[in-house]
């Protein structure tokens, strides 16, 4: 697993002495930044009305401002994964540099393993920069921060497994814009496949819910972890890092 | 060091290598050439373990291709067409990467890397993106990549493509300064490289082994008889054609001389010798006793691109031409 490690510091290294890192932080985090001012705002205003209107309503913070906001940040996930795993393998093809990786003494899941990590990573270091809004919350709040770990441990693996994905898909084609459209199609179709479950009960519509990343992502925003949630974040990693190995593999045999 | 039988690598639609033997000696500089498309680059990778071959079996430095990768893969540097240069990276921290990738670690990993810097020369620009540097600096860089972990075997393919003649002449000279501790098979198209840097040619063509012979073999297979061109003028009056080549046939070690032009006082002939003998001055006393004049006597022994290009069956040129402009092939004008 050393090489795996070398192949991700490398990767790190090579997201952020090219702008993409940097870009990537810094709309991440503006638009993360206007979606907590946003719901502070209204959270602001919701409180002073409840309290002209007199009622001893208890407002909570987790309620009106976490929970939407691990919500979205989920959601801003689709825009983002694409953009951050489309270069992992399209770029090393194009740039004939798989031909170092793959004549080197390096096994394809180390190489796989690495990269998927780095993005991972990649992912983890902009989430960071969102974790410090909360920061604000807590210095004139009190929210539970068990739950706001929890939502961030389903958005990590939630992350990871899409990156995953993309890792797959970014093995298929030398042309990274190819790679970033079909990683953002995959993740829109895993984010909508769960709508069919609202008015059907069908088995097939079960599954395409249970494919879906929606439901799993559901119960970590409320705090809780599921098992099978965790499961099958897991064991999408998986498959994801799987299909790459495999395409890789028909890379060698086709090429 | 390396042995190759049979090795095969067919695609979908096109057998890209067929059936090819060859061997390389510890230590050589062997020559792989071949028009483009020929299958080089093809068994160069299945020599790398970039993709295993359909059939047949290739080792290198003893281990099998397909049956131990990691251990063929820990032997070689390898340069593909392209050196493969992460762009946004730095010489030295690209070269510290590979070293690493390659199983090199701490105060060794440093040796190595100021090693093949030095060797290369290209610390001066050790810290430049390398997406900045010149086709040149981007050659020397793949070449220290590949020789970061001392290979046992260095594979080179068309190591001097792309670059101006002076970049030229110094990449074939630290190829050759690599020799002594690295066996090295290099590809190419340009004929003029494996006579001055490899010791023994493999020919493939349209994934064919076509021949493999040591350079100085091929050189005495093209020049094993040599071949005079002489352009003769008659004095005063006329000249015939057959008189000329029957006197001219007469001189000692003359195997064949036939005409290639002719004019009414004069013509071109073409003179072939026996095996192994020098006949200019002969044929040059031959004509001032005859008492015609000689305006031209040239050799015009088959370059290693003819025999090449006669083994690989592209357009042979009939002619033999000059060898001085060997890369033309157009036969020699008749001076009438």
């Amino acid at each position: 697993m050393r090489n795996a490690w070398i192949i991700c510091r490398r990767e790190l290294g090579s997201y952020f002495s090219s702008p993409i890192a940097w870009l990537l932080l810094l709309m991440y985090s503006l638009i993360f930044g206007w979606f907590f001012w946003n719901y502070v705002s209204h959270f602001l205003v919701f409180e002073s009305e409840i309290q002209m209107m007199g009622s001893s309503m208890h407002i909570n913070i987790d309620q009106q401002i976490v929970r939407p906001l691990l919500a979205n940040t989920a959601f801003l996930e689709l825009f983002f994964i694409p953009l951050i795993s489309m270069r992992l393998f399209a770029e090393e093809k194009r740039n004939g540099t798989i031909e170092l990786l793959a004549t080197s003494p390096v096994r394809d899941i180390e190489m796989i393993l690495g990269k998927w990590l780095a993005a991972t990573l990649l992912y983890c270091w902009m989430l960071f920069f969102t974790g410090l809004n909360f920061v604000f919350l807590f210095s004139y709040g009190n929210p539970d921060w068990k739950m706001l770990a929890v939502g961030y441990l389903g958005i990590v693996l939630q992350g990871a497994a899409l990156l995953a994905i993309g890792t797959f898909l970014s093995t298929l084609t030398r042309n990274q814009i190819v790679a970033a459209a079909s990683t953002f199609g995959a993740c829109l179709l895993l984010w909508v496949f769960s709508w069919v479950s609202s008015y059907n009960s069908a088995t097939w519509a079960h599954v395409l819910s249970y494919i879906s990343v929606v439901p799993h992502a559901e119960s970590f925003s409320r705090g809780v972890i599921e098992s099978k949630d965790v499961i099958y974040y897991l064991s999408a990693i998986f498959l994801g890092l799987f299909f790459t190995n495999r395409s890789m593999e028909s890379i060698r045999w086709r090429s | 060091m390396i042995t190759v039988q049979e090795l095969t690598k067919r695609y979908a639609r096109a057998t890209a290598v067929d059936h090819i033997s060859f061997s390389v000696e510890k230590g050589q500089i062997v020559g792989f050439l071949g028009p483009n498309g020929a299958g080089k680059t093809t068994t160069m990778r299945m020599l790398t373990c970039f993709f295993p071959p359909t059939a047949g079996k290739a080792t290198v430095a003893g281990y099998d291709v397909l049956e131990q990768p990691m251990e063929v893969k820990k032997r070689i540097g390898y340069l593909p067409e392209t050196p493969p240069l992460y762009l946004e990276m730095e010489a030295l921290e690209y070269l510290r990467f590979v070293g690493r990738l390659k199983g090199l670690s701490g105060a060794e990993l440093e040796k190595r890397v100021a090693f093949v810097m030095e060797r290369c020369s290209v610390g001066d620009v050790q810290k430049k993106l390398m997406g900045k540097l010149s086709k040149g600096y981007r050659q020397r860089v793949g070449l220290a990549q590949a020789i970061i972990h001392n290979p046992d075997v260095l594979i080179l393919d068309e190591p001097t493509a792309g670059l101006d003649p002076r970049q030229i002449n110094e990449t074939r000279d630290l190829i050759k300064s690599l020799a002594g501790d690295h066996t090295i098979i290099l590809s190419t198209h340009i004929l003029p490289e494996v006579e001055q840097t490899c010791e023994q040619v493999i020919i493939i063509n349209k994934g064919k082994l076509v021949t493999t012979d040591s350079v100085h073999n091929l050189q005495a297979r093209a020049r094993g008889a040599e071949t005079v061109l002489i352009d003769i003028g008659a004095r005063s009056g006329s000249l015939s054609a057959p008189s000329v080549v029957e006197q001219l046939s007469r001189v000692a070690g003359v195997s064949r001389v036939t005409c290639r032009a002719e004019s009414g006082d004069g013509g071109v002939f073409e003179i072939e010798s026996d095996r192994g003998r020098l006949l200019r001055g002969d044929v040059a006393r031959a004509i001032v006793a005859a008492g015609w004049d000689l305006n031209e006597l040239r050799p015009a022994a088959m370059s290693l691109e003819e025999v090449f290009l006669q083994l690989t069956g592209a357009e042979s040129a009939p002619e033999p031409s000059d060898p001085a402009d060997s890369g033309e092939m157009a036969a020699p004008e008749a001076h009438a």
